[in-house]
């Protein structure tokens, strides 16, 4: 199921990961760091300037198992949201 | 086939040292076992008295015309990178026994990110049915 970015936009993250100016592979160490400080079912959301950072998350989330749920550009920056699956 | 990776990294200067931990950490995120072994100049680069210093360009940064990074080669975060992906993922770095031989020095000189000295063939074991890179 596709998350539109109304739907996106509504959702409140358990935790906000910013690692905006930060090249890769910054944000996606950071996401990684951050998703193992909260627990199964939680949702995070890496802020991030890099433009590669939203497909990156994807891949990992889709090889590690969690749940990628998409990305919003707002100001300049990418909202990545991602449920943590395992 | 695993899916593990392993790593020669033979260069020392820090946009080899960069490229290798972008690699390193980006698999280590992915949940991939990563092998790293140093040799050379990659080893005399992670000596404990030499980490922290500015390990320059590769050759082809003289290239006339060449970009240069932005912020100088200083501040490309080669060792944190390195840091970060030990502390996310299972990493280990190893010292080539032959060249600390070659080189002159022994393991202890090393920073503490290094695991410890290993030989070829325990390497090569290691790595078996993974993939391979060189830096």
């Amino acid at each position: 199921m596709t998350t539109t970015c109304a739907e996106l936009d509504a959702i409140t993250a358990d935790k906000v990961i910013d690692a905006r100016g930060a090249a890769c592979p910054g944000p996606l160490l950071e996401a990684k760091k951050g998703m193992g400080s909260v627990p199964v079912g939680s949702i995070i959301e890496i802020w991030s300037t890099d433009p590669v950072t939203k497909s990156d998350i994807g891949a990992w989330s889709a090889k590690i198992g969690h749940d990628f749920l998409g990305s919003v550009t707002v100001d300049g920056y990418d909202r990545v949201l991602v449920r943590r699956g395992k | 086939m695993t899916d593990g990776i392993s790593l020669v990294l033979f260069s020392g200067t820090t946009d080899k040292l960069h490229a290798a931990a972008t690699i390193v950490a980006g698999a280590a995120a992915m949940g991939r076992p990563v092998n790293v072994l140093l040799q050379y100049w990659a080893l005399d680069a992670f000596r404990a008295d030499r980490i922290e210093t500015d390990h320059g360009l590769a050759y082809d940064a003289m290239t006339p015309g060449s970009s240069r990074p932005v912020a100088g080669a200083a501040e490309i975060p080669w060792l944190e990178t390195f840091r970060m992906a030990k502390e996310l993922g299972d990493v280990t770095i190893q010292a080539c026994s032959g060249s600390l031989e070659t080189l002159g020095f022994k393991a202890d000189r090393l920073d503490g990110l290094v695991d410890g000295p290993c030989g070829i063939a325990s390497f090569l074991m290691a790595a078996e049915g993974g993939q391979i890179l060189f830096i």
